[in-house]
């Protein structure tokens, strides 16, 4: 496979043109820019709010720096709070080339559109000539989430991504899995597979924040959908989301922006530090994509019982459905049917090795369904973090730089 | 699984199988080469008793507890929202807001 050669050393699967608002006001003047481009692909990405957050600087940072990304506009209105510059000087030091359009300045939406699209050409012309490089197994990142689960998530769909990340790791990729308030209660079986007790240790930590954020908020990450689904409770739901972490040791802990130094499985911790502050953790499963994408994710692998239909910008998303009867009424939407491993059709090696074909060919630039349907949900809300605590990453001293 | 079957045992510790397809009330089943009869309707993905279990003691689930039985509940018996909860924290619904 190809993948774009970035100034990082690290390489892309796909080449992306960002338009990013920088608050809410700035949003539909972004959305016309994407929308009237004749730039195929150009994505829209954006953080609504007015008020400066650290976390939501980092995490566009990262996103407009990610190596699927190839150029980035950036639609200011001109008075929020958003550190335009700092965000613009980044992304300008990556060597991608970035333009900024303050609407206050431009002379409101008409004329910001008119010029956006021409930066957007502009861009465009200069992401044409991005060199091109071998790309091997152990550079490509990969994340999974789950969302709509039931009762068939843990017993087919979970456990074959799990097998695909046992397949991808072998090969020396980074695999990460995330939400530990969806894994509350596999605390004890999570630090057992910790590389080292430091970082099991900080395993136990973070699962005792995760518990405890939740209590405050009065819900669990546990929906409606998944009781119907045949899941009474939130440990009951976390032990089939665990099972898509697979068997291999865990080798760090990483928060939403933090880069695995080196291949192996991570844990993403998404629960905010300090007092509860800003509501939920993640308020819906394209939140938990956007942080999986920051830490670098190439591809996303989504399993559903219920049926979901997301994508996300930057990153594709290949989506696993565990569910027999949701893959029959939902077939369009889905690049796997783990279904039938309920049905008996197939085992879960099986299936576990078609993911793994999957994220194979998707990574080498075919699409996946949901991109092929444009599917490019994005969200990215407030929060707080502090840094890794120590032992959290046990083989960063190994690290490449 | 290499059988089309009604129902999994996804661990041997497990006091509760997981439903393979929508089954009926009156479905015939055999757990553990006792016969026994769905007295409701039992869909896909959902927990169907292993034994009795009595109310207070663990449910285990892929080997491991995934909550407690919240009454005592006989062989067979659906198991979900009315007769089992979190030992960590409740569950809701649609209607919990509203």
């Amino acid at each position: 496979m190809q993948g774009y050669l970035r100034s990082d050393g690290r390489k892309g699967i796909r080449n992306q043109l960002l338009v990013a608002y920088l608050v809410e006001c700035a949003h539909h003047v972004a959305r016309l820019i994407v929308n009237q481009s004749s730039q195929a692909g150009a994505q829209l990405i954006g953080f609504p709010g007015c008020y400066p957050n650290s976390y939501a600087l980092r995490m566009m940072q990262r996103l407009c720096t990610h190596p699927n990304v190839g150029g980035v506009l950036l639609l200011s209105l001109g008075c929020e709070g958003f550190n335009r510059e700092a965000l613009e000087a980044t992304v300008r030091e990556s060597g991608r080339p970035v333009e900024t359009l303050v609407i206050q300045e431009c002379g409101g939406t008409r004329k910001t559109l008119q010029q956006g699209l021409s930066a957007v050409a502009r861009i465009s012309a200069q992401m044409a000539t991005q060199q091109r490089a071998d790309m091997a197994l152990d550079e490509l990142v990969v994340g999974t989430i789950c969302g709509g689960s039931d009762g068939t998530s843990g017993i087919s769909a979970n456990p074959a991504v799990g097998n695909s990340f046992n397949l991808l790791i072998a090969q020396g990729a980074t695999c990460i899995f995330e939400e530990t308030g969806e894994l509350i209660g596999c605390e004890h079986i999570m630090a057992k597979r910790a590389l080292t007790p430091e970082l099991a240790e900080q395993i136990y930590a973070v699962m005792d924040k995760a518990a405890k954020y939740y209590a405050t908020m009065g819900f669990g990450s546990f929906a409606p959908g998944n009781a119907e689904g045949g899941l009474t409770t939130q440990e009951e739901k976390s032990m089939g989301a665990y099972s898509k972490s697979g068997d291999s040791p865990i080798s760090g802990l990483i928060k939403p922006g933090d880069l695995p130094p080196k291949g192996g499985l991570y844990l993403l911790d998404v629960v905010p530090d300090g007092e509860p502050r800003f509501g939920f953790p993640n308020i819906s499963d394209n939140a938990e994509i956007v942080e999986l994408i920051a830490c670098g994710a190439h591809l996303i692998l989504f399993t559903t019982g219920r049926g979901s239909v997301v994508g996300s910008a930057i990153s594709p998303v290949i989506k696993v459905c565990a569910n027999p009867n949701t893959y029959r009424r939902m077939a369009d939407d889905m690049d796997v049917n783990a279904g039938v491993i309920i049905e008996g059709r197939a085992s879960l090696d099986q299936v576990g090795e078609e993911i793994f074909e999957r994220v194979k060919a998707v990574a080498a630039g075919a699409r996946s369904v949901s991109e092929d349907l444009g599917h490019q949900e994005f969200i990215l809300t407030y929060k707080t973090f502090e840094p890794l605590g120590p032992g959290c990453l046990p083989t960063a001293h190994v690290a490449v730089a | 699984m290499s059988q089309p079957s009604t129902h999994v045992l996804l661990h041997q510790a497990d006091n509760i199988l997981v439903s393979c397809r929508d089954l009926p009330a009156g479905a015939r089943l055999c757990i553990d080469h006792q016969p026994v009869i769905l007295k409701e309707s039992i869909p896909l993905g959902h927990k169907i008793a292993r034994h009795h279990v009595a109310k207070g003691e663990k449910i285990f689930k892929y080997g491991a507890p995934i909550g407690s039985a919240s009454t005592d509940i006989a062989l067979g018996e659906h198991v979900h929202l009315h007769n089992m909860k979190s030992d960590y924290i409740p569950g809701h619904t649609r209607k919990t807001v509203g």
